[in-house]
C-alpha cells in the first residue's frame, strides 16, 4: 500500500463538510485538500469552528452527545465515516491543547499507551525500540531516558506536551492533528515544539489549529482561514500572509478583528 | 491543631501591634482611626472559626461519650465473663452462658456476602450513570431509583423480605437440597445487598464523573474503545473512590438492624452454612434487649454493641489504609 502513496498527493479531503452541535450549525460546507507531508495551519477567530472541524477529521466530534456531521471526509480516498472510528483514530493521531499524559502511568507506559489500550501485545525489545524511537523523534529522549519509570505528570508542561506528541507518534499514524498545541506552554517549550513540526513533517502530515499568526507563518506550508464556520480562504501560507484574496482574511491578519 | 487555632485567633492587642509595626510610630494616630472596621471583620472571623472548632470538638466528644457509655455499661459483663466472651460458642442467657462468637460470625458473614453480591451491581450502576450514559430519561430514572433505595425505611425491606424474598429463597433451598427454612443468613445478605447498593453506586458515580475529559479524550484519540477507556483510564483513576464507596456500603451492612432482624431467623447457634438461620450482633441486641432481665445479661448485650462498634472502627481503619495506598502509589 505504501508504494501507491505518492508524495504531495492529497491525504485528507473534505467535500461539503458540515458539523453541528444539536441544531447549531458550526462548520459549513468546508472543501479542503490537505497534501501529504505538509504542515497546514488552521486559523480564525474564537468560536469559528476550528476545533470542531479538527475533531471531525478523526471522528472525535461524534463523542459529544448531540453532535453530528454531514458531508464527505476522506483519507487516501477512503471515506473516514465509513471506516471504523477506532481505525480512523489509529491512522489520525491527535494532540490536545493541554498536555494530558495519563497520570497513573510512567513515562515509558505513556508512550506505548496506545498499544496497551488497544490490547496489542509487543515483545519487550520491540516496546523498548518504539519508546526510544518515539521519544527521540520528539527530542525528549535525552531528557527522560534515565527516568522512564517516573510518572509522566512529573515532567514540565513542555515536556509533557512532547510526551503526548510521542504517544501519538508511537502509533505511527499518517496524520497528526494538533489543537492549539502550544497555547499552554512557555516560549521556550513553544519553540522546541515548533522545531518538532519541521522534523515530523518528513513522516507525517500535520494539521495545526493555532491562534498565533507568527506561529502559523513560521511552521506551516499552507494556511486555512475559518470565519463563522466557513472556510474563507485556503492557500500557501506565504500567499495568504502577503496577498490575501478575501477581505475577511485581510482584516484578521491585520488585526482588525480577533 | 490547638497551636494553629491560637495563632490564627487575632486579638485586639495583637492587631494594634501589627498596625504600629507596619505603619510606623508617626502614623499611629491615623492607623488607629482605621482599625475599627478591620477589627470588626476579624472579630466575626474569630467567632466563625471558634464555632467551627467547637462543633468539631463536640462531635469528637459525642463519639467518645458513646464509646465510654458502652465501656462502662459493659464492665459487669467484662468482669464476669472475661475475654473468652469473644470466642464463646454458646449463648444461653437462661444458664448465664454468654458467648459472642455466633453473632460475630453472623455479622461478618452476612455483611461480606452482601457486599460481594452488591459490588457488581453498584459498580455497573456507577459506570453506567457516570460514564456510559450520563444524560437522558433512562439514566435519570435509574439514578432516582437508586437514590430511593437508600431512602426506604429498613423495616419495609424487612417486611418485603419476609413476604417475597423468604419464600423464594425457601424454594431455592428446596431445589439445592439444604434445609428449607427460607429465613437465614442468605436471605439477610440478599436484603442487605439491595440496601447498600446506593452508597457505593452514588459515590462511584460522582468519582467517575470527575475524571477529566481530557484524559478520556487522550485515550479515545489513541484509538481506544469505550470499554478500553473505562478499563484503562476511568477505573484506575477512580479506584480509591470506588473502594471508599464499597467501604461505606460495608459499614452500613455491618450495623443494619431492623431488616436483618426480621429475616435472619434469630437463632443463637453458630451458622453451619450461609443458608442457616442465625443472628448478627445488631439483631441480637434488637431482639433481646427488652427481655434482658438480669444485670449480666443486659451488660453482655451492651458488650456486643461495644464489639460491633470496635469491629466497624477496625474495618474502617483498614479501609483507610488501603485507600491511602491506592492514592499514593
Ligand atoms: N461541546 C459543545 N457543545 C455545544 N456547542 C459547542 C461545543 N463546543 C463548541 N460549541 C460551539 O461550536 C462553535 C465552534 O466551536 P469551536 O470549539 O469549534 O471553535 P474554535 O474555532 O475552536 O474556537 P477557539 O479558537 O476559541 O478554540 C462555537 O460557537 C461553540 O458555541
Ligand atoms: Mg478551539
Amino acid at each position: 500500500m505504501e508504494s501507491t502513496i505518492v508524495k504531495d498527493s492529497v491525504v485528507i479531503k473534505s467535500r461539503d463538510f458540515n458539523a453541528y452541535f444539536g441544531t447549531n450549525h458550526v462548520v459549513k460546507n468546508v472543501n479542503i485538500d490537505i497534501p501529504r507531508n505538509q504542515v497546514v495551519a488552521v486559523m480564525g477567530p474564537s468560536g469559528c469552528g476550528k476545533t470542531t472541524y479538527l475533531r471531525c477529521i478523526n471522528r472525535m466530534h461524534e463523542l459529544i452527545p448531540g453532535a453530528s456531521s454531514r458531508g464527505e471526509m476522506k483519507i487516501n480516498d477512503e471515506d473516514i465515516y465509513e471506516m471504523h472510528p477506532i481505525f480512523v483514530r489509529l491512522k489520525i493521531g491527535m494532540v490536545f491543547q493541554r498536555p494530558n499524559p495519563f497520570p497513573n502511568l510512567s513515562i515509558y507506559d505513556n508512550v506505548i499507551a496506545g498499544y496497551k489500550l488497544n490490547g496489542i501485545k509487543l515483545a519487550r525489545t520491540e516496546r523498548d525500540r518504539i519508546v526510544e524511537h518515539s521519544l527521540t523523534r520528539v527530542a525528549l529522549w535525552n531528557e527522560v531516558k534515565d527516568s522512564l519509570n517516573k510518572k509522566g505528570s512529573f515532567l514540565s508542561g513542555g515536556q509533557q506536551q512532547r510526551l503526548c506528541i510521542a504517544r501519538a507518534v508511537a502509533m505511527e499514524p499518517e496524520v497528526l492533528l494538533f489543537d492549539e498545541p502550544t497555547s499552554a506552554l512557555d516560549p521556550i517549550s513553544t519553540s522546541t515544539v515548533e522545531e518538532l513540526f519541521h522534523e515530523l513533517k518528513t513522516n507525517y502530515t500535520l494539521i495545526i489549529v493555532t491562534h498565533n499568526m507568527q506561529q502559523a507563518a513560521r511552521v506551516s506550508d499552507r494556511t486555512a482561514f475559518f470565519y463563522l464556520g466557513e472556510l474563507v480562504e485556503y492557500d500557501e501560507t506565504k500567499t495568504m500572509f502577503t496577498n490575501p484574496k478575501d477581505n475577511r482574511t485581510q482584516n484578521y491578519i491585520t488585526g482588525r478583528f480577533s | 491543631m490547638d497551636r494553629s487555632v491560637e495563632n490564627d485567633a487575632i486579638t485586639r492587642s495583637d492587631l494594634s501591634l501589627r498596625v504600629i509595626s507596619s505603619a510606623g510610630a508617626g502614623q499611629l494616630v491615623k492607623a488607629k482611626a482605621k482599625t475599627r472596621r478591620p477589627f470588626r471583620q476579624i472579630r466575626t472571623e474569630n467567632v466563625f472559626k471558634r464555632t467551627l472548632v467547637i462543633m468539631g470538638i463536640l462531635m469528637v466528644i459525642l463519639v467518645l461519650g458513646i464509646l465510654l457509655t458502652l465501656v462502662v455499661q459493659s464492665l459487669p459483663s467484662i468482669k464476669a465473663l472475661g475475654p473468652k466472651y469473644l470466642w464463646g460458642k454458646v449463648w444461653d442467657p437462661v444458664q448465664d452462658i454468654y458467648g459472642a462468637w455466633p453473632f460475630l460470625l453472623g455479622t461478618l458473614i452476612s455483611s461480606f456476602l452482601a457486599l460481594f453480591i452488591s459490588i457488581p451491581f453498584s459498580i455497573a450502576v456507577a459506570i453506567f450513570l457516570g460514564e456510559y450514559y450520563p444524560k437522558g430519561w433512562l439514566p435519570n430514572l435509574l439514578k432516582n431509583t437508586v437514590e430511593l433505595i437508600a431512602a426506604v425505611p429498613s423495616v419495609i425491606y424487612g417486611f418485603w423480605g419476609l413476604a417475597v424474598l423468604v419464600p423464594i429463597v425457601r424454594n431455592f433451598e428446596n431445589k439445592i437440597g439444604v434445609q428449607p427454612v427460607g429465613v437465614g443468613i442468605f436471605s439477610s445478605s440478599l436484603i442487605l445487598a439491595v440496601m447498600i447498593i446506593p452508597y457505593a453506586a452514588s459515590l462511584g458515580r460522582s468519582m467517575i464523573q470527575m475524571v477529566p475529559s481530557t484524559l478520556k479524550e487522550a485515550a479515545y484519540g489513541l484509538g481506544a474503545t469505550r470499554w478500553e477507556v473505562i478499563r484503562s483510564v476511568v477505573l484506575p483513576y477512580t479506584k480509591s473512590g470506588l473502594f471508599a464507596g464499597i467501604l461505606l456500603s460495608l459499614g452500613r451492612a455491618l450495623g443494619e438492624t431492623m431488616a436483618v432482624t426480621m429475616v435472619i431467623g434469630n437463632t443463637s447457634i453458630i451458622p453451619k452454612n450461609i443458608f442457616s438461620p442465625g443472628n448478627t450482633m445488631a439483631s441480637v441486641i434488637a431482639n433481646e434487649f427488652t427481655e434482658a432481665d438480669k444485670a449480666v445479661y443486659l451488660s453482655a448485650l451492651i458488650e456486643l454493641g461495644l464489639v460491633l462498634f470496635l469491629v466497624t472502627v477496625v474495618i474502617n481503619m483498614i479501609g483507610k489504609k488501603i485507600i491511602d495506598r491506592f492514592t499514593t502509589e
